[in-house]
């Protein structure tokens, strides 16, 4: 697929872009966040806004596999390339290993923050099969998690990572 | 009941009005209706056996709806932030009713749908609409007994509820809920005073279990729609343009450059918003506006503890507060006789809740009809603030609360709310305004600052003989000291806040928690007494010492000393619950601190969930980490300078300590609420701690926003 990222009306941008799989045309505005564009234009609302300047990482979703502050990515930027957000996690009603570890340890209480979480321990997960502590801490340590559930929050990645590995 | 909080923000209405039978058979359709009786309700008629009666009550407390598919639906006004009621709401009412978890829904929160509740609040969800909903649950349970009583012509004595079903045990037979309800359409009421046999904690199957959130799936697909995720057809943008200083006032409004396909721009009196066809576009034309405002001169963060002190509020505003507090014998007295004496002052900064969602609104009218979907720890109140704001009758307001991101306390007003259905009335469709993170920290109100003056006497033991304790507009909740001190005076002082201020998740208790506990901590240095040893010997609340030692124990209290690492502990009580809290940390030469243990035993009666108890206990635990270390509202000449994340420090991942939780599981007595209280002994314990490996004593809060003082404080 070739990518169209023509201007016209000299106010708006045409873009094609893969979102969970699935080849989407979408007209945007050339300020519009990738964030604003999921929620807004699209009505996929699992990444959520929290801070709008990539200080809290609840707006994470993978673009081409890497974690992005949507917020902070302009939409015309991801033209042509992949984006996955948690919406798409899921496959035929089975959960994702992380996502189960998620409920599995109650790693969630308000559940704002948990979304993007889940998309950055997918992409370290994908890097790294088996990460130790320290580096979950590392990888998830952009997020906010205000209701404070941290130290579950790891252990869910940390036992999402055993039960892939180990199974 | 508990006494409410000045900051709690909770009047009731002014009425109550009668809800018809009908009305509920209406919306609740055939089956079988409970309806339990609010507390306060006047000329209740007494129920059958302290079952349930046939009339409707005046002030109903909840409602549980039996459908003749068997699905148990129970309405509660209490909402979902994120503490986890919704789970344990629902295993109490599954438990009493015998019915499996799955088939039992919680409606929440919805004005229209729910009865009437003050909020979300106080930690009061357990202690109280728990046990609501166990009665009506266990009335609703007999009842069943009953129908399947008179349909197979048994007494009633002879059958059992279990497991969705009523079973005649001795003639091998069973009725499941929904084919009892089939085709009825009963509403019953149970009084309020009514003792229908729940059952005692020891025998709970479903409660005082750790059963998983019932809404996890939902949140971790990204399918659970908060406020912020929602949208109507012809949905518009809002945006609110903000003042540049707290206590400014607007001179005059250039709207010409803002308007545009779609675009309303409103103004009235000083309130300033614009709704667009997308947020982007609401953005662009807040732009364009042209607003002059006139600022007057407001109090810096410099001033704010001498400011506090010296400006009490206004008359009308002192009226009616509780000042907390006692007095008994002679403080002075016992002052002049004691072997140790001291006196010092602490003081705690303004915080941000900073819920990760923050405030939000969608407004729609429709026929003269407002509805708002909001997140507010008070619906009903946010019902009667657009009541009064747009002149209507309540009951042409709903607002509906889906499970919210977050509140701490902050939630309790509705600005928001108002601010979008005014836009939506001039844009003439649905309008959703979401602050923006900045607005959130600017705009909403903070956990009050305060002044605390200690004044304490003891003998050369230990054994306190004096105690005097002042409070300066932080609150009264836990202004009381648990130890034995026969001569004291405590008082509460409230003051004229310069920012506005309100409820924070534990509210004083965290504030007069760390004056107290750390002024412990000084007494016992003063007559060198171990600090353990020295709150032992002043207490004699069997709850309070419990915990204190159940904390030592784990912790593992005294510990051997070792180099640039120092230990602490603080205890206390707090609205039914019992803690205490031993803290380690480590201070590195260059100054920095790390926590690296934190132990906090509690008890709060029987147990409902054990796994999310601990939860919020972890949870707790880590946000009280944030105001003891380094969260404080900057603020200068009436603009907050913290206004965003990058510039308002919150604990993430690599600030938390080991976190270890001893539960003290009473389950003789009855569960009390535990979202708040688990945090306000962190920070004493930390402080405590601070002392122990540096010598250096802080009676600020936060402790050590920028690392440990090159000098030790005075």
């Amino acid at each position: 697929m070739r990518p169209v990222t023509g201007w016209y009306n000299g106010l708006m941008a045409l873009l094609e872009l893969k979102i969970n799989g699935a080849s989407r045309r979408v007209e945007v505005h050339p300020e519009c966040s990738l964030l604003s564009l999921l929620r807004d234009e699209l009505d996929l609302t699992g990444a959520k806004y929290g801070c709008g300047e990539g200080q809290c990482g609840a707006c994470t979703v993978l673009v081409d596999g890497r974690p992005t502050r949507s917020c902070v990515t302009k939409a015309a930027a991801v033209a042509g390339r992949d984006v996955a957000t948690i919406e798409g996690l899921e496959q035929q009603g089975r959960l994702h290993p992380v996502q189960q570890a998620f409920i599995d340890t109650d790693a969630l209480q308000c559940g704002y923050c948990t979304p993007g979480m889940i998309m950055e321990a997918v992409a370290l997960l994908r890097r790294k099969p088996d990460p130790a502590t320290p580096e979950v801490v590392r990888a998830l340590e952009g997020h906010i998690c205000r209701c404070g559930a941290y130290e579950r929050i790891v252990r869910a990645v940390r036992q999402a990572a055993g039960a892939k590995s180990g199974a | 009941m508990t006494e409410l909080e000045r900051y709690e923000l909770a009047e009731g209405p002014a009425y109550h009005f009668e809800v018809s039978r009908r009305e509920f058979a209406k919306v609740l359709g055939g089956g079988l209706v409970m309806l339990l009786a609010a507390e306060n309700a006047r000329g209740q008629e007494s129920g059958r056996g302290g079952g349930a009666s046939e009339t409707a009550p005046r002030d109903v407390a909840a409602w549980l709806h039996i459908g003749a598919d068997g699905t148990v639906t129970a309405y509660t006004g209490k909402v979902e932030f994120g503490q986890d009621i919704r789970t344990s709401l629902t295993q109490a009412v599954a438990e009493e009713l015998r019915a499996p978890l799955g088939t039992v829904r919680l409606v929440m929160g919805d004005t229209d749908l729910t009865p009437y509740d003050q909020g979300t609040f106080g930690s009061r969800t357990t202690p109280f609409m728990a046990a609501q909903l166990r009665t009506m649950a266990a009335a609703a349970r007999g009842a069943l007994v009953e129908l399947a009583a008179a349909k197979w012509n048994v007494p009633a004595s002879a059958l059992d509820a279990r497991d969705g079903q009523i079973v005649d045990t001795a003639r091998g037979r069973a009725l499941r809920f929904g084919e009892l309800t089939q085709g009825q359409a009963l509403v019953r009421t149970v009084p309020a005073d009514a003792k229908p046999s729940a059952t005692p904690p020891a025998r709970w199957t479903i409660a005082g279990q750790a059963v998983p959130k019932v809404s996890a799936r939902e949140i971790v697909t990204g399918r659970h729609r908060y406020t912020s995720d929602l949208t109507r057809p012809g949905l518009r943008h809002g945006k609110v343009l903000r003042p540049p200083a707290i206590g400014a006032t607007l001179v005059s409004l250039d709207t010409s450059a803002a308007g545009g396909a779609g675009v309303s721009v409103v103004r009235d009196g000083d309130f300033v918003g614009v709704a667009a066809p997308t947020a982007g576009e609401a953005a662009r034309a807040m732009e364009r506006l042209k607003a002059q405002w006139k600022t007057t001169p407001q109090p810096s963060e410099g001033q704010i503890f001498e400011y506090l002190k010296k400006t009490p509020p206004e008359p009308r505003d002192g009226e009616g507060w509780n000042r907390g507090g006692q007095v008994s014998g002679s403080v002075p007295d016992a002052m002049a006789v004691a072997a140790v004496r001291l006196e010092h002052s602490y003081t705690v900064a303004y915080i941000a809740h900073a819920p990760l969602e923050p405030r939000a609104a969608l407004a729609e009218w429709q026929d003269g009809k407002l509805t708002v979907w909001t997140g507010t720890q008070r619906p009903f109140g946010v019902r009667t603030e657009l009541a009064e704001a747009f002149r209507l009758a309540e009951d042409k307001v709903r607002v509906i609360v889906p499970d919210t991101g977050s509140g701490y306390g902050g939630k309790h007003t509705g600005e928001t709310a108002v601010e979008a259905a005014r836009l939506a009335r001039a844009a003439g469709r649905p309008v959703k305004l979401v602050w923006t993170r900045e607005e959130e920290f600017a705009w909403a109100y903070f956990r009050p600052a305060g002044v605390i003056e200690v004044k304490s006497g003891a003998r050369a033991d230990g054994t306190l003989t004096a105690w005097e304790f002042h409070t300066y507009n932080c609150g009264s909740s836990g202004i009381r000291t648990p130890y034995e001190v026969a001569n004291q005076v405590v008082e509460f002082h409230p003051a004229r806040s310069p920012l506005r201020q309100g409820s924070y998740r534990a509210l004083a208790a965290t504030a007069n928690h760390f004056a107290r506990e750390t002024h412990m901590d000084e007494v016992a240095r003063a007559a060198g007494v171990e600090p353990l040893e020295m709150r032992r010997r002043n207490l004699k609340d069997a709850r309070v010492r419990a915990v204190l030692d159940a904390a030592a124990e784990r912790f593992g209290w005294p510990r051997a000393k070792a180099p640039g690492r120092g230990c602490g502990l603080a205890a206390g009580t707090e609205k039914g619950s019992y803690l205490a809290t031993c803290a380690e940390v480590s201070v590195e030469p260059d100054g920095s601190v790390r926590v690296r243990r934190l132990v906090t035993a509690f008890e709060c009666g029987a147990v409902v969930n054990p796994d999310h108890l601990r939860n919020q206990i972890e949870g707790a635990m880590v946000q009280g980490l944030g105001g003891a270390l380094f969260e404080a509202v900057r603020f200068e000449d009436g603009l907050v300078l913290s206004d965003r994340f990058s510039r308002y420090r919150i604990p993430r991942f690599s600030d938390v300590p080991e976190l270890d939780v001893v539960l003290v599981d009473r389950k003789d007595l009855p569960s009390a609420g535990a979202g708040e209280t688990p945090l306000v002994c962190v920070a004493p314990a930390i402080g405590n701690a601070i002392f122990d490996a540096t010598g250096i004593r802080l009676r600020s809060l936060p402790l050590i926003p920028s690392g440990i003082p090159a000098k030790p404080a005075s």
